[in-house]
């Protein structure tokens, strides 16, 4: 075989490598969605961010508008602060709410957008000021048992 | 006594041939700048190695693609999850399937022959003869086979990926009629170019070194004669198999142990 058949066949070998890179990157991967366009960053700080991870998406309505790119802990209020890398299109008014919920049932866990009524936007680097933590299911039985021993007591006090 | 020296003797021929692997891995990458220098050599060995495996490697990826597929989908129905199938076939090919299973068919299909090719070399004393001539066979003969390897492996599993992928669609979209739109949409979502692609394009990387190293080893250390070059091909298969094998798992626990 001729050295010009092999340079091509190998050319070929290569070419066909590449495009199935760009088929995993592109059409089976998430390169291309929010990483490729501008982004600005947000924070958020919560009193429990309950099993949120980095990468989670940020919705606002259902809409992915963003992703949570790093989880950290405040040592001064021993807050969970939450960074959130937001698509440059999107914009919120400044007193929006962040909340984190949870997609289903027993799905994973997102950041909410609600967005307020405010005239100004937020700024790139700007921390969310209203926050609603992740329901940890562990409390919300507790509030519930305790609720109903404090419904319980007060019935037998009643009944006297 | 008896029993001491012989295990001391055990011990030391095999740290002997780590020694001496070690080296010959040395000198291996000593003489790849002087191989690149005539690198027509290289695309010689990159044809070899990656175009003539491709048929298998794609044929292999296709098939996983499809099993996968189709056992998944009867796990995943009872659970109402059958749009996931798409992310669950993609990232088992992408982070594990696709770089081992193409490093195991490898070592079968590119490294058997390497292995035969040098063997028969050392034994037609051609590699002697090029020492004589003042060439160096590790620059002239193996290096050359070392890069073709090492840029073949990651075009290999990728490829296996992309058409295991694919097959994945055939089945889960065309056979069973799971939602097109949902199959490709919950992927992208969930699998990262960087985490995911690329960790498993740099195993392939480092698979492609392992088994290329283990194939031309065995080929140059090989006992000339007929028996001594089958027994180094035979080698290749299970020492390069069980690199990988065992490689896979420390590499997965440093790449993928943080979700």
């Amino acid at each position: 075989m001729g050295k010009r058949t092999i340079e091509t066949a190998v050319g070929g070998f290569v070419l066909l490598g590449m495009l199935g890179l760009v088929f995993l990157a592109l059409q089976a991967a998430n390169l291309g969605s929010v990483s490729g366009r501008d982004a600005y960053t947000l924070t958020a700080r919560f009193d429990n961010i309950g099993g949120l991870k980095p990468r989670a998406p940020v919705r606002s309505a259902g809409v992915l508008v963003g992703r949570v790119t790093a989880i950290s802990l405040d040592l001064k209020t021993f807050q969970g602060v939450v960074t959130m890398t937001i698509e440059q299109d999107y914009q919120f008014p400044k007193d929006s709410a962040a909340k984190i919920l949870t997609s289903g049932l027993l799905g994973d866990q997102y950041v909410g957008m609600q967005p307020g009524g405010d005239d100004q936007n937020l700024q790139p680097n700007d921390t969310v000021a209203q926050t609603q933590s992740a329901v940890v299911l562990e409390n919300l039985i507790g509030q519930f048992i305790t609720g109903r021993a404090d419904s319980a007591g007060t019935a037998t006090e009643g009944s006297k | 006594m008896g029993f001491l020296q012989r295990l001391g003797a055990a011990a030391l021929d095999q740290f002997r041939g780590w020694g001496h692997a070690a080296f010959f891995f040395g000198e291996l990458l000593w003489a790849v700048p002087a191989s690149l220098r005539r690198f027509g050599l290289v695309v010689a060995q990159i044809y070899a190695i990656g175009n003539r495996s491709l048929i298998i490697i794609m044929t292999s990826g296709l098939a996983v693609g499809f099993v996968l597929a189709l056992q998944m989908y009867y796990a995943l129905v009872a659970y109402g999850a059958a749009e996931s199938l798409g992310l669950i076939v993609n990232l088992a090919l992408v982070r594990e399937l696709g770089p081992v299973v193409t490093a195991l068919l490898f070592a079968g299909r590119a490294g058997t022959s390497l292995t035969a090719e040098i063997g028969l070399m050392k034994a037609g004393e051609q590699l002697s003869a090029m020492e004589m001539m003042a060439i160096d066979p590790k620059a002239r003969v193996l290096a050359p086979r070392l890069i073709g390897g090492i840029v073949a492996m990651p075009i290999l599993a990728i490829l296996f990926s992309a058409v295991g992928i694919l097959g994945a669609w055939v089945v889960a979209v065309k056979l069973i009629g799971v939602d097109s739109g949902n199959f490709w949409s919950i992927m992208q979502t969930q699998v990262d170019v960087w985490r995911d692609v690329g960790n498993g394009i740099l195993k392939s990387v480092v698979f492609g070194v392992a088994c290329t190293v283990v194939a031309l080893y065995q080929g140059y250390e090989t006992q000339a004669t007929p028996e001594g070059v089958a027994y180094a091909t035979t080698r290749t298969v299970v020492i390069a198999s069980l690199w990988v094998l065992g490689m896979d798992f420390i590499l997965t626990a440093l790449m993928f142990s943080t979700p």
